[in-house]
Order: C-alpha cells, then structure tokens, then sequence
C-alpha cells in the first residue's frame, strides 16, 4: 500500500552535489522542495569525525562511505556478445552513497573542459576529416565553452578552489594553464603550498619544454568564506582526501558549501534512508507526476511533485530513466535510442619513478595537490600526424602516503614476505608517481542498458554496462605513455615503470569513478536524451543533472563540469523554465 | 428589547475581536515582538520545530523538573484568559492570574526591572500570537518544592519588586544597556552564580555560574575570566553573529544567539557591549602556578594528536571556523565545566544570518580518558598567555557522569 503524500513543487533524487546546488537555487527561487536521498545523513563533526576520519582500514579498505553492491550493483562485460555478469564488488570504480555524495569523498581536482571539448564533433571534423573519427561516436554538446564559463565561475567560487589562472580574458597568465580557455577571473583561493615530488616534476617539465601549473584543488589553500557565507579552514595536507570525509572542513563539498544554508530554509526538507524506485509518470508518459519511494522499514510512499530533479549519480540517473520509461532505451545494433547512448569512462596510465637519494615525505600530501602538464590534453597538440584523437593530462599530484596503500616497490620485487617488507620500506619516501588520465571517447558499442537475467532486492532489473576501451583511446594513451617515459628519464631515478593502459578492461581493480554519459546533452532528441539545459526531451518536466549528461569524457575529472551544468541548469529553471513550466525550453 | 441588547453586544464584541487594529496598535505589537526577542520568550516557551510559544522543553533545575508554559491566547491551555494586569502583575512579581506563584526559573526577578510601557507592548504582541492548544504540566517539582505557595516564602526571602534604576552619571547608552542586560535580557539568569536558594547572589553579579552542565562565564570586564580583551566591537560582534576571534557560542549561549540576541537592534547590541564592559575590575588577577611539567608534556603531546589540526599549534584557531583558544573566554574560568563538556560531547556553532557556517567540535568521549581530558585542559588553560586553573580527572569524570546520567 504506497502511501501518498502532500504535493511538493520539485523532488530532488540524490542529495550529493547537484542535488545541494539545485536545491539552493530553487529554494532561493521560492519553491517548496523535498529531496530524498537513498543514503544516510552525514555531517562533518559526527561522520568525520577528527579522531576517526583518518581509519585507512575503515575507509579506504572497507570502503565505508561507499555504495554497497547488496544496496544497487550492476551487471559488466566487455562488448555485446558476451554475457554480463553482476559486479559482486564494486573495483574499478566506486560509486557515492549518502547525503553529499561522491561530492564526500573525491580528491577534488577541479577542472574546466575546453570550448574544443564541447565542440569536439565540428572541430575534429574541421580540422582533420570526418574519416579519423568514422569509428567513434563523439558528439558535440550543444554549448560553448564561452556559455559556460560564468557556471564554472559560480562553482569555482562555491567551492572555493585553489589555482592560478592561465588566461584571464584572453591575456595568459604566468604560472597558470596555457591551455585553458579565457576565464573571466582568478580561482578564488592562490594554489595550494608544493610538495617536493610534484616541485621536481614542474622543474623537470618546464626544462624539456613542458608547461606545468599548480593542479586546481578544492582543498583549501587558506581559510575561505564563500558566497553563501560559509566558512571553510585552511587544509592541513594530512593526505586522507579520496574515499575519505574531510574532519577539517577544508574539502569542499555540499557539507562544507552549502548546506549549512540549505539544512536551514523552511521551504527545503531532505528524507535520507529512502531509495527512490521509480519516477511515476501521467499517462502518456509525457509529464512527470513525482516519484515513488521505499524508507528502510519497506515502507512505500509517493511524492508528487510539479517538477522532477534526477540528481543521483550519473550511472543511477541513466538506470533511473530507463525503469521510469524516460526516453528510448539505446540498441547498439539499430543506433537507435539515446538511454544509455555513449557510455565513457577514462582511460588512465602511470608512472613511477624510483630514487636512491630523494625523500619525497608522501604522507604531506591532499588529495589535489600537485602539478599538471596539458601539453597533451584533448586539443591543445596537433594529432594530424598522429593516428588517434584526444589527450590526456598528466598529473603530478600525490595524493596520500597512507601506510596500508601506499607501498611503492620496483618492478619484480615479491608481493608478500620480507624481501617485499624490505622493498617497500626503501621506496616508501624515494619513489616519485605520476599518472596520465586520459580522454574516454564514445563508441557505437559502449553503452548502458538493462540487464535482462539479474534482479536488484526490489526485483528491478539491474544496469547492464557494456564497455571495452577503444582502439583510438588506446592509442592515445600509449602515446601519451610515450612523453610520461620522455618525463621519467629527464627526472633521472636509477628506474622507472610504467603502467600502460590494456584492452579489455578489467572491472576488479581500482581505475576511476569518473563514469559519465548514459542521458548525454545535445541539440538532436534522436542522439540525447536531455537538451542543452538538462531537461528531457520526452518528460520536459524531468531535468537530469549529473556526468550522465556528458556525450563523451575529456582528459579531466569531471566534477567542475557536473558542477557548472548544475548551476547552468538551475538558471535556466529559475529564468526560463518557471515562465512556462512544464514546455520544452528547446523545440525538437 | 433583551434581544436587541444581545445582538448589539454580539457585533461590538465581532468588530474588536476584527482583525482591523489601529495604526498605533500595529506599532505597538511591533515593538512588543522586539521586546519577546529581547527576553527570549521562545527560548524557553517554543520548542524546536514546534509552535511558536506553544510550551517549551522540560528545564532542568536544581530542585527538579519545570515545563516552561504554553504562553499563546489559547483560552483552555493558554493564557488565553488572562488580562493585562495579570500579566503585569506576573512580569514584575512572579504571581499571575488567579494568584498562581511562579517559579522563578521565569526570570521575573529580572523581568521585574522592565518598565511598563515594554510589558504592555509585549502584552500586545503576545495577544496576537496564533492560539495553540497544547496542554502543559509545567509543575514537575518534587513534594514539598511544588507546593507553588512555597514560592510566598522565597519571595520574602529572596525577591523584591523592583524597577530599573538608571545612573544619571552615565551615558544613555550605558543605561540602555544597563535596562536591557538587568530587564528584559536577563543575562544574570545564566551568568550570575546563584544562593542555595537558587537566587541571584547581587554581590557577585554576571560573574558567571554553573547550570544544566554548562558554565555560564564571567561576563564583566575581568581581565582574565571575563571579557576584558574583547573590544566592543567584539562583543556586539558575538551577541550578533555567535561567533568572534576569542570564541565560538555553544550550549544555552547559542540558543540565546540564535532567538534573541542576533536579532538585537545594533544600537542595542551596542548598548549591551558598553554596560557589560563597564563592569567589574580589568585588573589581571594573580596567574595561577604553572602546572607541572610532566602534565604540560602529556597535555601537549595530546593536543597535537587531537586538537591541533583545527585549533593550531599555536592555539590561534582559525577565523569564524576553529575558536581561538589563546585567549579564549571559555578557556579562562575558574571552572573547566564546559571546556570538559565540549572535548567530551562536542558542539555545534550557532546558525545566524552573519555566521551561517554552524562549525562543530567533534565528540571526544570515546576516545579520551578523563584523565586525558584533563591533562589536555590543563596544557590549554597554562599556554599561549591563558592562566587558569589546572583541571582534574574528578573535575571531567563528574561532567562525563552528568552526560551519561
């Protein structure tokens, strides 16, 4: 028996980062809005708390914040004649869970993709022909990087992210990113103080003509008020930033920018504990009446709503459409569809460098502290004599140095015993890592849909994720291999190793959470499942906010950009939408 | 004939009850809402997420239990039926309708300093407050203390009607001060340490007192226990933000930041500032001895483990975040009540327009022993310039305990 309840004018799913933005900006618009949360309330002096948020075992190893798969897992193979099969554990990536997200746990690499990144279908085609993109699926966006510019300004300004500015209005600016695109100001904090290894790896970099600038990081580099009125404290580099919540209100997330503001306003109430199954649509399936939930007791409820926010992450949003019969579920074989259309991922390689004579102190670290190079991201090299498009950055940035994974060993050294003891104790403060995280470009044959054989506890069936790392991304990522090698020898260790990406990706060990596409933007309904505003083509009053909406993955982390197409969302509900509420803002 | 009397009498009673009042009553009732700011009549009457002045939380005294009363014009449950002159009568003596004695956790010793324009505002404003019917018990003292004609008794003893006697040699500011912090404001409710009666002792006025396991500081001007360092400006900035460069307002004080004093007029908060820092001597007082040094060593080796990521090295803190604790008010009692309460419970910041952040010192409980805590206090309370007593592990066991009960 579903309970029903009093009517709402918007209901979030996910409480995480876009949830939090969207629910500010809607609140502020006067709305009434309830956001309902699949995981536990978490807040920082209990959940992070200063004399536990630092439990490696509990956290990083047992993975405590984390989705569990008994809670929502999904279904992987390789390419679509093999049988998927059920992701027991989560590995290569590591979903969110709870109130702020994945938003609790990230580093906090902050970045801005490129207008070459939005427009990336017209530019590779201008620049090089159609025919060296033939066997990918990359799409445009829809929107330049000029339009979205004051977004990324207004997140980086929530966030309070730490950087130097390479272009301010078209003049570049030294010791920042000679690659980024004009930004029309600063980052709001200076760059976070260096740490040796990504010192030398600058050094190094600039002496063979490379252009290294202080990695974008939302953990603070002085204390930071911002245009909400919170506060955030100065970082304390303790280096327990990934999978971990920040006890010193120093890594910005929805807890440290904008909750506290929200948690206080009368028209905003949020409901943890309680998964969402399904948005309930009106007959016809072309309006959105609210969604249906289930609290921990079994109880069922349904929310009413005028208007429908899917905030949860980007693989749950994609899932989400297609057990709500939002949109056409993709069919690799027709092309047809747009539901679960584009799936990318990130393809990553590292390098470590082994010294005699260094201590590098790995445990003075954060999670975004460090130095990047973008000679060879997305567009800023030529590829016309090269067989592969994009790029990747490579970044200098140790993260922790934390005692049970932190264990840098040369190559051949045994994976147990006392010759491995021996081992990681001398490469523990003389070893120098860095790492290429690369471009994801989309394909007819990567994609998400749902599985037909596996059931989830409601008796839903479970995604079905369908991925194989492209040739072209495999190219690119050798290549970049190629110039990270060219970095390893001018460091001048006594050896090196490097980690090349493979085919056939292996779903067991940890790569990256940057899952995006599934519910991609874009100008043309029968390729996107979402507009250039987010809102859904075929329910206008659903918006789907998140990495979902990315029509393929750039060579950066994709927080900043969730972020601003969050608040380039909200604007649009706030300024256009609401005049007309349930049309279209765009015309199929 | 009857008939008609009846009905005339039924229109003149629908046009008063009408909700057409007089321009100057609407002013009136405006200035009455400032007055229950300045008293925080929600403090106490609303609780959290309930109705407005609907009845409060249970309040813990000395000698037991009080319900703070459903004060909305509900006639069953309310003071609905009560006139004017009963609430006056309540306000300046603690006896109101129908000759009901009140306890005296209803500041009306200090209610009674307010003049009669002000009671008569806050009486106009509070017959416009949305009736609520909420039934109270609020008498849930123990035999003989609920026998409210005890109350006769402690009035002669303790209690005489008073108004507020302004200094002709001060400014008009101090005495406005003066009127809201003695009246209205009734910080010595909290802040003056009390007789074993439970009444005000006069001679040691605001200098600050232990209840419901907090210690209300010394807010007079001592150099080193009260508020001699802060400036002015700090203290307006406190009352108004709940938070400065010398600390962060927890426990009762955050409330009271929350409901009434963030919502001070700034000539008012001004006003309070310059009173209160007017009070009492700002002559250091003789520095306690120096703890010895094996405590300090153990004290520090804790702080660094526990408290320095926020707090500093340095106990310098860090803007509207991580209270300072070089300096720290709190820090600086006689009594280490609080501080102990705060490592071993935690505290949230207060929420207020200015200072919305609503930091949190994190629960130690579980992972420090008293003899930890107090070997920490004591590090804290004897460096960076601070100079107060050394704490004990009875001193934090007996806060653990009240924590726990």
């Amino acid at each position: 028996m579903t309970k029903i309840l009093p009517r709402k004018d918007v209901v979030i799913v996910g409480l995480g980062w876009t949830g939090s933005i969207l629910a500010h900006e809607l609140t502020d618009q006067g709305l009434d809005v309830v956001a309902i949360e699949r995981g536990p309330w978490r807040d920082t002096a209990t959940d992070f708390n200063i004399g536990y948020a630092q439990d490696e075992l509990r956290y990083s190893i047992r993975r405590d914040l984390f989705l569990q798969p008994t809670v929502e897992t999904m279904t992987v193979r390789n390419d679509p004649s093999q049988k998927a099969l059920p992701m027991r554990d989560f590995g290569s990536f590591l979903p969110g869970n709870g109130v702020g997200g994945a938003g609790v746990h990230w580093n906090g690499h902050t970045w801005r993709f490129w207008d070459s990144d939005f427009q990336i279908k017209t530019n590779l085609t201008k620049k090089y022909g159609a025919s060296r993109i033939a066997d990918l699926q990359v799409e445009d966006w829809g929107v330049t990087g000029a339009e979205m510019e004051p977004y990324y300004d207004q997140f980086e300004y929530l966030a309070g992210i730490s950087g130097k500015a390479g272009n301010i209005k078209g003049h570049l600016q030294e010791g920042g990113n000679p690659f980024e695109d004009p930004r029309s100001r600063d980052y709001p904090n200076p760059p976070m103080q260096m740490t040796y290894a990504p010192t030398l790896f600058a050094e190094v970099g600039r002496s063979i003509g490379l252009h290294p600038f202080p990695t974008p990081s939302a953990n603070m580099s002085r204390a930071y008020v911002n245009p909400l009125g919170i506060a955030m404290g100065q970082c304390t580099y303790c280096g327990f930033c990934e999978r971990f919540g920040c006890a010193n209100y120093s890594k910005s997330s929805a807890q440290t920018t904008v909750l506290p503001v929200l948690m206080k306003k009368s028209n905003f109430e949020v409901r943890t504990d309680s998964e969402v199954l399904h948005v309930d649509l009106a007959p016809g399936g072309k309006s959105a009446r609210g969604v249906t939930y289930v609290d921990t007791s079994g109880e069922e409820y349904f929310q009413p709503a005028d208007l429908v926010l899917l905030c949860a992450y980007g693989l749950h949003n994609a899932r989400l459409m297609m057990l709500s019969g939002i949109g056409k579920i993709y069919d690799p074989g027709s092309g047809e569809g747009t539901v679960g259309r584009n799936y990318c991922y990130q393809t990553n390689a590292g390098v470590q460098v082994f010294f005699d004579d260094k201590n590098f102190n790995p445990f003075i670290a954060a999670g975004a502290l460090g130095q990047t190079i973008d000679d060879y991201n997305g567009d800023a090299f030529d590829h016309g004599a090269l067989d592969f498009v994009g790029g990747a950055g490579i970044n200098c940035i140790p993260t922790n140095g934390r005692p049970i994974g932190t264990r840098p060993t040369l190559p051949g050294t045994p994976k147990w015993g006392s010759a491995w003891k021996k081992a990681t104790v001398e490469g523990y403060r003389s070893t120098l890592g860095y790492s290429s995280q690369g471009s994801s470009y989309a394909t007819r044959n990567n994609y998400l849909d749902l599985d037909p054989t596996y059931k989830d506890r409601f008796g839903r069936p479970l995604m079905r994720m369908t991925f194989d790392f492209p040739d072209n991304d495999i190219r690119m990522s050798n290549y970049v291999c190629d110039r990270m090698e060219e970095i390893a020898k001018a460091l001048g260790g006594k050896q090196y190793a490097v980690g090349r990406r493979k085919k056939g990706w292996d779903s067991v060990p940890y790569q990256s959470t940057h899952n995006t596409g599934g519910a991609i933007m874009g100008t043309d309904p029968k390729k996107s499942a979402v507009n250039t505003f987010l809102q859904s083509w075929d329910v206008p009053n659903v918006f789907v906010i998140g990495a979902s909406a990315f029509p393929q993955n750039a060579g950066k982390n994709p927080t900043g950009t969730v972020g601003a197409l969050a608040f380039r969302a909200a604007d649009a509900i706030r300024n256009q939408y609401l005049r007309n509420p349930g049309a279209p803002l765009v015309q199929a | 004939m009857n008939k008609l009397v009846f009905t005339l009498a039924i229109g003149a009673a629908a046009l008063n009850a009408g909700p057409a009042r007089s321009a100057d009553q609407a002013d009136q009732i405006i200035r009455g809402q400032y007055q229950a700011v300045l008293g925080d009549c929600a403090g106490c009457h609303t609780q959290a997420g309930g109705k407005p002045l609907a009845g409060g939380l249970p309040l813990e005294t000395p000698f037991g239990m009080l319900v703070p009363p459903n004060i909305t014009p509900d006639g069953e449950t309310g003071i609905g039926n009560w006139s004017e002159a009963d609430f006056r009568s309540m306000m300046k003596s603690g006896v109101g309708h129908n000759g009901v004695r009140l306890y005296p956790a209803m500041p009306y010793p200090a209610y009674t300093r307010m003049n009669d324009r002000d009671i008569s505002d806050l009486w106009a404003y509070l017959t416009t407050v949305e009736p609520v019917s909420n039934k109270v018990e609020a008498n849930q003292l123990p035999f003989p203390l609920n026998i409210r004609l005890a109350m006769l008794g402690w009035n002669v003893l303790n209690f005489t009607e008073a108004s507020f006697q302004p200094d002709s040699s001060k400014s008009a500011e101090w005495n406005r001060g003066a009127y809201i912090v003695q009246g209205a404001g009734h910080c010595g409710t909290c802040h003056s340490p009390k007789s074993f009666l439970g009444a005000d002792k006069d001679s040691e006025f605001l200098q600050g007192a232990s209840l419901q396991g907090w210690f209300a500081p010394d807010i007079t001007n001592n150099a080193q226990s009260g508020l001699g360092k802060w400036s002015q400006e700090d203290l307006v900035q406190y009352l108004k933000t709940g938070v400065n460069a010398h600390s962060i307002a927890s426990g009762p004080m955050a409330e009271a930041i929350e409901n009434s004093t963030s919502k001070m007029t700034d000539p008012d908060l001004k006003a309070v500032a310059v009173y209160l820092k007017s009070l009492g001597s700002d002559v250091d007082s003789v520095q306690p001895a120096k703890p010895d040094a094996t405590r300090m060593a153990t004290g520090e080796a804790i702080y660094r483990d526990n408290c320095s990521a926020c707090h500093g090295g340095d106990g310098a803190g860090s803007g509207v975040l991580f209270p300072s604790l070089a300096g720290n008010s709190i820090v600086a009692q006689g009594s280490s009540e609080t501080l102990a309460r705060l490592v071993l419970a935690g505290s949230q910041a207060v929420h207020t327009a200015d200072a919305p952040t609503t930091p949190a010192m994190p629960s130690l409980a579980w992972r420090l022993k008293d003899q930890e805590v107090a070997d920490v206090l004591t590090y804290v309370r004897a460096s960076w310039g601070n100079a107060a007593p050394a704490v004990s592990s009875d001193d934090v066991a007996a806060v653990r305990k009240g924590l726990t009960r």
